[in-house]
Formats: structure tokens, C-alpha cells, sequence
């Protein structure tokens, strides 16, 4: 060996026990679906079968919900909600304790580096369960009135992204704000969620206040429709979002949604620019790109944009792409076939317009669903790479000459969920900040999650907010809204 | 012969000006004992997108408005109401056939109104938004935002009362807002209009639009540039269109219960969390 | 010329760098210490850390004899294996390097070098003229390489051109007969944006190399502060074209610790600086690990330090 070349160092699969199939989680038991169908899921960085898993249909989804609602009327709503609380953090620590174990599950099930799955999603979903537990017999405090009242039973539907991480951040704060949940984890990675309700069962969680269904965006269509639901909970695109928001059009259903985004990430010319390359790297690369906050659209102030950019290629180089159980992996596998060719799709069209595409060398496995970090420069507004989500590791430069187009710029879009700004001036920062048409602002950093920190988007990028205080009132009960 | 009283022509109100309906139509409105009252414009769609159009443009100056500087303009809207309370009494006697005394009570209950959102526009941030404790070395912070712009079907009755309730927390919020008066009982809501275009209120911040309701709700519901949507004057058929059209840009879409609650200011907001390091 | 030496341009020069944002620095440096190198990776980087060790010894007690045993093992670090390469240098103060240079040259170490730390080490705190002989001194008995301090108070107090003009002296001293270390101290200087500018100041007074600390101040050579300092060689290059080392020292005493900072260069600098010309690790008890583990790796089963010598 004549140069430091990171020899392959492979997170050991051994600690993770997949089973060869799995039911589905109704009432606290794994039961077969009633008409018996399964589908499988694979490892999406080299195609092989991890499981099989249920299919739920509308049979299915009807006993869970039900389910759910006999232990919210005659279980969960009645216990006193300490213990509620005491059930949380029994859960919290059992995450903690098999974090491993889940990790290991987590990038097999969905292709995110190992590095991510354990150092980001499973401790923040297990510090999710710690943060609402601590909620739970301080509802009165949440600002939501002296006598916060829970919804009932929660439909909730989760994307492929963080598996894990969004069933924690929609199952903890439902379940401490005494609400029992049916939750559809998505068809591509159901195995930590299915992981999970063991996690319920070793916690001695009471039957039917968690339920697992898996399945296809039909099964999703059963719950969101279910008529004895009284809220939905979804993360996921902005399409689906409206269509759910347009079922529910018609009945007392409240929901939360949590949609896309195209992130614009604004570097000014006075940023402190070697932590902007990170913050731009790790606002579009993390994940495979696999992000709805990502920050997808990179504004750079013209007169450092040369610099930013030469800067972000040599960095972009050090991006070591391949098997997600190699410790040292940055960007894992594309999660699906159809993403790999959405991907694709919307990028190829950055072509067609005129963008400038660029990626460092970097040799892809052969199996598996692969896409190398990439970025266009040369993009303006009005290209489909600067306005649609493309959901995988794809920049969009643009540049900017002053403050204020820089912003014009950044808001000039249908989503509003996340903006990064980069300056080494405090009041230009809260500046931008003010001007942004977004939930979450990272300035001076990207791509940081806290189960204290609200998130949640403008405009079509979704209604409501998840985590902290705002994100717990959506799952009690409002005393002046109408629910119809 | 006794003197003939002047009558007066009920108008909309857009981008602080009184214009009729471009499309020239207006439509009868009878008192508590059929009696002709007058001919307000029915508004069309037409008048409906200048109202947008002119809320949008004075969003952000409201929205950038000091919170002092927005309360100080709410409480103003309260001193002139209250100085015109004679002819708001009046308006709501021969309009709602109620008794001078129940029609005062209501007027004064809508200037305290004005007077109690006044109150909440520089308490907001301080008692709905949060430091957010997360761990690591960023400061976080929650603070509410203003939507945009904000369609009100007014409430029918009380007729004054049931506009102001819904008008006052949307422009306490920061927001701009097209308030669609109850279609039988808009002239107090007209009248209203008059008060706000002596108020210090920025011209477009509200803009009124009298008509029929049925007509207007779903240009409201499909209008790209409208955020959120009070439908306290919407039967729940209304409603439920209204939602159905308005998923296509998620549009906030709320009805609230008859009285006043911060909630129906915060429902017009959004929440925005700031990150950043803590370091040298 | 980048800056004419001025207070002025120098100034001008260091206050047009870009900022660094610490928590940014901070959480760069702390994900590149997650890379797990194990195997042939690990066997390369333990002995291209040994090659890159400057050997070190300074202290009041510091002896002949201490400093002859210093030398044996800096040319044979481990008697047993004549596989692992000799350091990069010993590093000794002034009235040592005789003794060292000597002792290096009769027992076939003639290619290590023999590093002294001169200019009133550690504090600085001497007149120019003091500066000057101390160096002179040093390079008149053999040394290869001149360790200096900088003037960390004339640098906090904004006498940038003072610090400039210092170094710039002592470059010329050092002629074409020694390399110039300059140290910065970096835990004296406290911040990130001190540690660039500061980086940056050496450079341009004619630095051969850039090191972190005396060994004497805490904190020393922590993983942000080489990142960043990094970074500074890294954009010198680009800027200028000349490469200039970096030299961590101070609080460097595992394998682990060795292997974090080959990281760092191999992903901030780049593996052009992936060699003892351009990358230098200031230890002492570092180098026993490295054997240590070394013989782990060789033999696949855990080293006593029985097995390793002591000096």
C-alpha cells in the first residue's frame, strides 16, 4: 500500500435477527394479514431479500384501528398519565439499549451509512421517546389550556428516509399526549418499525395503544379513509399530502403533515467559508440526499461563488460513496429502483436545460440502486432541477448579487420547509433569517434535528410541527378550534 | 315637509379605496321589517382578485411592522369605532331587528374587541414561541410568523361583532386579510371599512368584498395566493368544498368557536425555528 | 508578493480570510475521528506515523545519556524489528543537539534530523538579539531544524508586523542549512480565526512548517486546531504554490490519536501531505504505542509494554 487507503471496516451483521417473515402488529401480537398476502424487502445496496412482510388491506387496517381504539377507551385514556410517561422512557431505554442492533437493521433496510444510522437516527429516536416522556403528566403545561385532552386514535404514515427516526417522531409525542396510533411505516423499510413493536412488547406496552401495518400506499389510503380515525399523521410528499388533505376535506379528521421541500442554502460572501462547504455537503449529501430539508438549491453570493464552488468539488471528492455497513461510507445506497429513477428523471432534465453537471470519480458497485454525488452549476430559477424535489444526492447552484435577491430567490417556491444561511454577521443572519419563508432556519449550520426543536413547513411543504412544545399541541385536543 | 335624509352608497373596499364592483352588479338588502335598506356591489371574482392583489402587496409592510407599531393600529381601529358607535348601533338595529340595547352591547363588545388582539400583538412571540433547549451548541429559538394573506367569511350575526372577532386576530398576527361580510347582513361590515380607512391602517391591509357568499367561497378556496381561510360564514358544505379546492396549495383552513382566543391568531401563523452555533 | 510586510498589509491580508465558525470546525474535526482504519490501512498509517514522529525531550532533567538512549531509539524504535522505520527527528534543546547529532550520525542515523527549539522556547520572551544567538547557537551545533515560538503576546496585542519580522530574521538565519518550524501556540491564541491568521502570518514570513504547540501550554494540539491549520497549508498551496508541513505537538499519545490526525490530513490537506517532509507529530510516549500496536498487528495478539523500551 503506497497511500492512506481506508482498508473496508464492516459494521458485523451479526447482531441483527431478521426474521424470514413477519405479520403484522394488531393488539399487541404479530398476526397474519387476513387475506394473507406479503411482499419483500430488500437490501437496497446489493438487491438481496431481507424479509417478507404483511401486506395490510382494509380488513387489516379496520382490526388495528379498532384495536387502537379499544386501548385508548379503555386502556390509555385512563392511566394515570405519569405512568403513560413511565412507559415511554421504558421505551426510550430499550432503543438505547438495542441501538445497535437497529442501526445495523436500519441501513440494511435502507441503504443510509451506518455511520448515519448510528450516530443520527436511532440515538435521536430514542432521545425523541426521553424528551416526550417528560411530557406526558405536564400536558397542562404545553399552552394548550388547563385541561389538554388527547385526539383518540392517530393514523399515521411514515417515508423510507429515517424509518426509525419518523416512527419516533410520530409515535412518542401521540402517545404522550395519550392518544393510542396505527402506524403504516413505508413499503421499502418496514423492518426497524416492525423491530419497534417488539420494542412495545418487551416494554410491556398495553395491547393495541401501538399498532404496525405494513403495506403500499393503499394500505396508507385504507388508514388515512379508516372513518373511526381522528387524526392523521403523514410524512411525505407534498402529492400525497394535498391528497390527504383533500380526503379528510369532509370529515372531523384534524392532520399533521410534514411535505417536501427544495432547501435553498445561501452563502454570503462573508461566511466562514470552510464550515459553508460542510454545511452545503452535509445539507445535500447526508442521507443519499434522501431529506425533504435538504438543502437542495445552493445560493452563492456572486463574488465568492468561484471560490465555493472549487472549494465544494475538492471536498465533494473525499465523499466516499459505497456499502453502507462500511464505517467509513458517506453516501449509501439509493433506497428503491423508483427513486434511483426519479432521480435520474429530474436530473436528466438539468442536462436538457443547459446546467452544467459535475461528480467527483468514484467508482459505483455493481448491484444495487447507485447514484454518484452530483452537482449542477450554471442553473437558473427557472430550471426543473431549481424548482422540483429531487430526493436524492443532487445540487442545484445558483448565484446571487445582493442580500435581498438572494432572499427573493430563496423564497421564489411552492415549498417552505427549511433555508440555511451562511454569514459571519449576526445581524445580517437574523436578517435572512426574518426574510425566509421557512419552518426551520440553520444558519451557520444544516441538517440538525433535536426532539426540543419544532419542525414543520410553510406553504406546501405542510401543515402543523413536529417536536418541541408546537409540535406536542397536535396531538391534543384545541378548545377553540372547530373540528366541524 | 321633513328633511330627506342623504343615503348612503354601500361600496367594497379595496387597497384602501371604495370602489364599486367592476362588474357593476350590486344586490338588494332588506331590513328587519322588509324594508329596502340599500344596494351594496355584489362583488365578482374580478373584485375578489384586486383584493388579493392588493393584500399581498401590503403584506410585508404589515408583517415588518413593529408589533408596538400593529397594536398601537388596532387600538386606533377601537377609538374611531368607538366614536362612530351611534351609527353602528343604528346600522344593526334596522338591519338585524334587534333592540338598541342588545345592538349596543354588541358594538361595544366589538371595539373591546379590537382593544383585546391590540393587546396580544407585542405578546405573541413572548407566550407562543420558545428557546428551545437542544442538545448541543446552537441556540434555538420558536417564534410565530405570519401566514400571509387571509380570506374571512365574516359570521352572519351578530353581523358587526362576528367580522371584527374574525378580522382582529388575523391582522393582530400580522397578516393582510379579504373579509367577505355575511352576504344578508354586510352594511355594518361596510361601515367598518369606513373606520379602517381612518385608522392608520395601511391601505390594503384589509380589503372588504360584500356578495353572495356561494359565489365567492370557491374562487377564494381555489385562489393560489390565499394561505389560510376563516370560514366562520360558511355553511359546512361551503367548508367542506372549500377544503376540497383548498388542498391544492394546503391551505390553512380553520372554523373556530364564537369567542375570542389566541388560537385564532396563531392559527393564521406559522412557527419558525432559527439554529445557531454557540461559539468564537 | 502577497503582502510587502507591512503592518498595513498584513493587516489587510489576514482580516480579508474567511472566518471559521468553531461549532462547524468542531464537528468537522470530531466526524473525521469516527473513520475506523483498520487492517493493511491501520499497518500503513502506524508506520508512516512512526516516520513522521518528532522524537522529543524537553525537559530541565534532560541529560547526554538521556538523550544518547533518545537517539538509538529514534534511529532502531524497536530492536527486535529492523521492518519499522526510524522517526523523522529528535527534537531536544540547544545545548542538546551536539549530543544528538553526533550520537544520530555514529550509530547510522545520519538521516534523522535533529530539531531544537530556539527563540527563548516556550515563552518568546526575549529580545530579538537573544532570539537571533539562540538560533544561531543551534544551527552552529548541527541542527537541522529550528523550532521556533512566536511572539504570542506581540500577536494579541495587534503587533502583526513585529511577529512578521521576527520570524522573517530567523528564516534568514536558518539560511539553507535548517528548516523552519514556527510554533504557534495555539492555546494561547484561543480562537479558530487566531489560529488561521496566526497560520497564515508564518506562512508568509517564510515558514518551512507550521507547528501547534510547545508541549508546555494546554490545550495543545486537539483535533479543530490542526484541521484548521490544515486548511491554512492546504489554501497556502493554492495560493501560492508551495507546500508547507504542519507538525502537531502536544497531547498526541496513541495510536489512535496518530491515526486521527493521518485523517485529518489525508481529508483536509490532501495525501500529498502524507509524508515526514510535510507532516511531523511532536511526542514522546506516542511512539511506544505505535510499537504496541504495531506488534499487535504483526503477532494478532495484545503487546505488553515489557516488550517495548522505555526511552
Amino acid at each position: 500500500m503506497s497511500s492512506f487507503e481506508y482498508a473496508s471496516a464492516p459494521e458485523s451483521k451479526a447482531i441483527a435477527n431478521i426474521a424470514s417473515s413477519y405479520g403484522l402488529f394488531i393488539g399487541g401480537k404479530f398476526v397474519e394479514p387476513k387475506k394473507g398476502k406479503s411482499f419483500n424487502t430488500i437490501n437496497p445496496a446489493n438487491e438481496e431479500l431481507l424479509s417478507k412482510v404483511g401486506y395490510a388491506d382494509k380488513l387489516d387496517i379496520d382490526l388495528a384501528v379498532k384495536s387502537a381504539r379499544s386501548a385508548f377507551t379503555k386502556v390509555w385514556s385512563k392511566l394515570p398519565a405519569k405512568e403513560r410517561g413511565k412507559y415511554l422512557y421504558r421505551i426510550a431505554r430499550i432503543l438505547q439499549e438495542r441501538a445497535r442492533e437497529f442501526a445495523v437493521v436500519e441501513t440494511l433496510d435502507n441503504g443510509k451509512p451506518i455511520r448515519e444510522s448510528r450516530d443520527t437516527d436511532i440515538p435521536l429516536a430514542a432521545a425523541h421517546f426521553f424528551y416526550h416522556a417528560g411530557w406526558a403528566d405536564k400536558l397542562e403545561y404545553a399552552g394548550v389550556g388547563n385541561k389538554p385532552k388527547p385526539l383518540g386514535v392517530v393514523g399515521q404514515i411514515i417515508p423510507w428516509n429515517f424509518p426509525l427516526l419518523m416512527l419516533a417522531w410520530k409515535i412518542a409525542p401521540a402517545l404522550a399526549a395519550g392518544n393510542t396510533v396505527v402506524l403504516k411505516p413505508a413499503e421499502t423499510t418496514p423492518l426497524t418499525a416492525l423491530l419497534f413493536a417488539q420494542v412495545c412488547q418487551q416494554a410491556g406496552l398495553p395491547e393495541g395503544v401501538v399498532n404496525i401495518v405494513t403495506g403500499d400506499g393503499i394500505t396508507g389510503a385504507a388508514l388515512v379513509n379508516h372513518p373511526d380515525i381522528n387524526k392523521i399523521a403523514f410524512t411525505g410528499s407534498t402529492e400525497v399530502g394535498k391528497a390527504i388533505a383533500r380526503s379528510i376535506s369532509a370529515t372531523k379528521k384534524s392532520a399533521t403533515l410534514e411535505l417536501g421541500g427544495k432547501a435553498a442554502n445561501i452563502v454570503f460572501d462573508d461566511a466562514a467559508i470552510d464550515e459553508a462547504v460542510e454545511g452545503i455537503v452535509n445539507g445535500i449529501f447526508f442521507n443519499q440526499g434522501h431529506v425533504c430539508c435538504a438543502g437542495s438549491r445552493l445560493l452563492i453570493q456572486e463574488n465568492v461563488s468561484d471560490e465555493v464552488i472549487e472549494k465544494l468539488k475538492k471536498r465533494m471528492s473525499l465523499i466516499r460513496v459505497g456499502d453502507p455497513m462500511d464505517k467509513n461510507t458517506d453516501l449509501g445506497a439509493i433506497n428503491s429502483k423508483e427513486q434511483l429513477k426519479r432521480i435520474h428523471e429530474i436530473s436528466n432534465t438539468g442536462d436538457a436545460e443547459g446546467a452544467n453537471r459535475w461528480s467527483p470519480e468514484c467508482k459505483l458497485p455493481t448491484k444495487g440502486y447507485w447514484y454518484p454525488p452530483t452537482i449542477f452549476t450554471g442553473v437558473s430559477q427557472s430550471h426543473r432541477i431549481a424548482r422540483d424535489e429531487i430526493f436524492g444526492p443532487v445540487l442545484s447552484v445558483l448565484t446571487f448579487r445582493t442580500p435581498a435577491e438572494g432572499i427573493e430567490k430563496a423564497n421564489n417556491s411552492m415549498y417552505g420547509l427549511s433555508a440555511g444561511i451562511w454569514s459571519d454577521k449576526g445581524a445580517k443572519i437574523l436578517w435572512a433569517a426574518k426574510q425566509l419563508k421557512a419552518g426551520v432556519i440553520w444558519a451557520n449550520t444544516f441538517n440538525k434535528f433535536d426532539p426540543a426543536s419544532p419542525f414543520g413547513g410553510y406553504k406546501e411543504s405542510g401543515w402543523g410541527r413536529e417536536g418541541g412544545r408546537h409540535g406536542l399541541a397536535g396531538y391534543l385536543a384545541s378548545d377553540a378550534k372547530v373540528s366541524k | 315637509m321633513s328633511r330627506l335624509d342623504i343615503n348612503k352608497t354601500y361600496k367594497l373596499f379595496i387597497a384602501g379605496a371604495f370602489p364599486r364592483s367592476e362588474s357593476g352588479r350590486v344586490y338588494e338588502i332588506k331590513g328587519a321589517y322588509k324594508k329596502f335598506i340599500a344596494n351594496p356591489a355584489m362583488a365578482s371574482r374580478k373584485d375578489l382578485r384586486d383584493a388579493v392583489v392588493a393584500a399581498k402587496a401590503a403584506q410585508s409592510g404589515w408583517a415588518n411592522a413593529t408589533a408596538f407599531n400593529r397594536g398601537q393600529i388596532l387600538y386606533r381601529i377601537a377609538e374611531i369605532m368607538q366614536g362612530r358607535s351611534e351609527q353602528f348601533v343604528d346600522e344593526i338595529c334596522a338591519l338585524e331587528g334587534v333592540s338598541n340595547k342588545a345592538a349596543k352591547t354588541q358594538v361595544d363588545e366589538a371595539i373591546d374587541t379590537w382593544v383585546w388582539y391590540s393587546g396580544w400583538c407585542d405578546k405573541l412571540s413572548s407566550v407562543t414561541g420558545s428557546l428551545n433547549p437542544v442538545s448541543g451548541p446552537f441556540y434555538n429559538f420558536t417564534t410565530p410568523e405570519p401566514l400571509g394573506v387571509v380570506a374571512v367569511f365574516a359570521e352572519s350575526k351578530p353581523s358587526l361583532l362576528g367580522a371584527v372577532r374574525t378580522l382582529a386576530p388575523v391582522l393582530a398576527g400580522g397578516n393582510t386579510a379579504v373579509l367577505i361580510a355575511s352576504e344578508s347582513y354586510p352594511l355594518p361590515v361596510i361601515t367598518l371599512s369606513e373606520a379602517l380607512a381612518t385608522s392608520d391602517l395601511p391601505a390594503g391591509v384589509v380589503n372588504i368584498l360584500t356578495g353572495k357568499t356561494a359565489e365567492l367561497a370557491p374562487w377564494v378556496g381555489s385562489h393560489m395566493e390565499i394561505d389560510g381561510v376563516d370560514v366562520a360564514g360558511l355553511s359546512k358544505k361551503q367548508e367542506e368544498e372549500l377544503k376540497l379546492v383548498g388542498a391544492d396549495n394546503l391551505k390553512r383552513v380553520f372554523r373556530f368557536t364564537p369567542s375570542n382566543h389566541p388560537e385564532r391568531i396563531l392559527g393564521f401563523m406559522e412557527q419558525k425555528t432559527v439554529w445557531h452555533p454557540i461559539g468564537l | 508578493m502577497i503582502v510587502d510586510g507591512s503592518e498595513v498589509s498584513l493587516k489587510k491580508f489576514l482580516s480579508d480570510l474567511p472566518p471559521v465558525d468553531q461549532v462547524g470546525a468542531e464537528a468537522r474535526a470530531s466526524m473525521l475521528a469516527t473513520r475506523s482504519i483498520k487492517t493493511t490501512s491501520k499497518a500503513w498509517a502506524i508506520d508512516m506515523a512512526i516516520s513522521m514522529v518528532d522524537l522529543t525531550t524537553l525537559e530541565g532533567a534532560d541529560s547526554a545519556g538521556k538523550v544518547k538512549a533518545l537517539c538509538a531509539k529514534a534511529v532502531r524504535p524497536d530492536p527486535t524489528d529492523l521492518t519499522v522505520p526510524s522517526v523523522g527527528a529528535i527534537c531536544v534543546y540547544n545545548d542538546m543537539v551536539k549530543i544528538a547529532r553526533t550520537e544520530l550520525d555514529a550509530i547510522g542515523g545520519g538521516d534523522v534530523a535533529v530539531a531544537a527549539v530556539a527563540t527563548a522556547f516556550p515563552s518568546g520572551r526575549a529580545t530579538l538579539t537573544v532570539k537571533k544567538l539562540d538560533t544561531q547557537d543551534a544551527i552552529d551545533a548541527g541542527a537541522n531544524e529550528i523550532d521556533m515560538v512566536i511572539d504570542r503576546g506581540a500577536f494579541l496585542s495587534g503587533h502583526l508586523g513585529e511577529v512578521f519580522d521576527q520570524i522573517k530574521v530567523i528564516k534568514e538565519l536558518c539560511g539553507n542549512k535548517a528548516h523552519l518550524k514556527v510554533i504557534l501556540e495555539t492555546g494561547e491564541l484561543v480562537t479558530y480565526d487566531n489560529v488561521r491568521k496566526a497560520s497564515y502570518l508564518a506562512m508568509l514570513a517564510g515558514a518551512d512548517f507550521i507547528k501547534t504547540s510547545t508541549g508546555k501550554v494546554a490545550p495543545a494540539a486537539t483535533a479543530p486546531v490542526v484541521l484548521v491549520m490544515l486548511e491554512a497549508v492546504r489554501d497556502y498551496f493554492a495560493l501560492t504554490g508551495t507546500r508547507i508541513g504542519v507538525k502537531p505537538a502536544g497531547g498526541i499519545r496513541t495510536t489512535k490519536d496518530a491515526i486521527k490526525q493521518l485523517v485529518l490530513v489525508n481529508e483536509t490537506a490532501g495525501s500529498e501531505w502524507l509524508k515526514p517532509s510535510l507532516f511531523r507529530i511532536g511526542a514522546s510516549a506516542l511512539l511506544n504505542d505505535l510499537l504496541m500496536q504495531r506488534m499487535k498487528l504483526r503477532t494478532g495478539h495484545y503487546a505488553s509494554a515489557n516488550y517495548v523500551t522505555m526511552d
